[in-house]
């Protein structure tokens, strides 16, 4: 069987739908920055989580460190627990604070994580001490209304 | 009372007719399956497939996605200036492309470039009788024939859905950050934050695999099944391009409602 130019074609075909998935892996996607490898998973409860989901970026300082795993009810306390699996290359000291944040006025909803200053790190299945609920613009609308009327 | 009852009978008659379509299609694809084996060991022939229905469709594919891409980069532009958001624009652009426009649109366009001439080929081999002179010679037409037309089809159209959205994100930064005024900066960044490699764009991929078996497979089956004369071919073809449509946007939604329930 002789080479033929219809199989320089055919690769050069194969070669620029590779091109193209590649383009769109790397370039429009964000494999390269965002894979965490290895993970490691916290929990931390919040008293309302507002719009927050699954697969919501968690930040430090600004810096993509992880993404929110599951989001259910502690019936228990009946208050939401979120768990977020952290990326390995990144430890927070225990006394480290998570606050549901929003990016920009119409952005999607994140976990910030505030660093705080104890000596011990957190483990894999460790649970945050403080979450900072979402903010309820109802309930902040609610609020100054109140203070309103007391004046 | 005699209209009726001709009615009734020609209603059963389709009926029957349906289902008996429906298990030789079953039947069809069972043998296509069985002699890819065959098929495979002489690989020039898919090659030589890939070649009429992939790289020659590749022209439209590459002036299409462009303009689709043009196109909703100034719709999403025109919308989202509204809310102060022109940035998202990338986002826009590039999840509406990766998860749907991608694969429908290219499917669409391979059914009706490449699927339709698949369909016309083995339609005529029928009608010419060159099926029956191969089984003669104790050549299985499914083997020589068919199954090469389905894999190189089935090959082809990831490839071109994945060219298609990459030529669609172009033509919305081209329209986007060169025209408007876009800042291109916020237009990448924002879009590799919201697309998702294996959510986004891997079950895109699946979705354009999806559609290049239903294509592929329509388009053989259709040829294989025509009536050998030149009506029959003429339909054949209709009818290749028309439920091979059905068939996309139909699994598109099935498989929509399971990659993307949120």
């Amino acid at each position: 069987m002789s080479r033929t130019t219809l199989d320089l074609w055919v690769g050069l075909f194969v070669l620029i739908g590779a091109a193209a998935l590649l383009f769109l892996s790397l370039r429009v996607g964000n494999l390269s920055s965002a894979n965490f490898a290895e993970t490691y998973s916290i929990r931390v409860q919040f008293d309302n989580i507002g719009g927050l989901k699954v697969r919501a970026p968690v930040k430090s300082a600004g810096v993509v460190v992880g993404r929110v795993s599951d989001i259910r009810l502690n019936t228990e306390s009946y208050r939401a627990e979120v768990i977020m699996n952290l990326d390995t290359r990144f430890e927070f000291p225990r006394d480290t604070v998570a606050s549901i944040l929003t990016s920009g006025l119409l952005g999607e909803q994140y976990i910030g994580l505030d660093a705080g200053a104890d000596e011990e790190m957190l483990k894999g299945g460790d649970g945050l001490q403080i979450g900072q609920s979402a903010v309820v613009l109802e309930k902040l609308i609610g609020q100054f209304m109140f203070n309103k009327a007391a004046e | 009372m005699e209209h009726a009852i001709s009615f009734v009978r020609r209603l059963g008659a389709s009926l029957v007719d349906s289902v008996w379509r429906l298990g030789f299609a079953a039947r069809f694809m069972m043998l296509l399956l069985i002699y890819s084996g065959q098929s495979f060991r002489r690989v020039h022939l898919t090659i030589r497939e890939i070649y009429f229905s992939g790289v020659l469709s590749l022209l439209i594919i590459v002036v299409s996605g462009l303009f689709v891409g043009m196109v909703l980069g100034l719709q999403g532009y025109e919308t989202l200036q509204r809310f102060g958001s022109g940035d998202a624009l990338g986002v826009l652009v590039a999840l509406s492309l990766t998860r749907e426009l991608g694969p429908v649109v290219a499917g669409l366009l391979f059914a009706s470039r490449a699927g339709s001439a698949v369909t016309a080929e083995i339609g005529l081999m029928k009608v010419t009788e060159q099926l029956k002179a191969m089984d003669m010679m104790a050549v299985s037409p499914i083997a020589r024939v068919v199954a090469p037309r389905f894999w190189g089809g089935v090959i082809s159209m990831p490839f071109l859905a994945a060219i298609f959205s990459t030529m669609g994100v172009l033509g919305g930064w081209l329209i986007g950050v060169v025209f408007i005024g876009v800042d291109a900066g916020a237009f990448w960044s924002q879009m590799q934050a919201a697309v998702d490699f294996r959510y986004d764009i891997l079950n895109g991929v699946i979705k354009s695999v999806v559609f290049g078996i239903a294509v592929s497979l329509i388009a053989v089956f259709e040829g294989y099944d025509c009536t050998p004369t030149a009506e029959g071919v003429s339909r054949a073809i209709t009818r290749t391009v028309v439920s091979s449509a059905l068939a996309i946007l139909a699994l598109d939604f099935v498989l929509t409602s399971f990659m993307f329930r949120g």
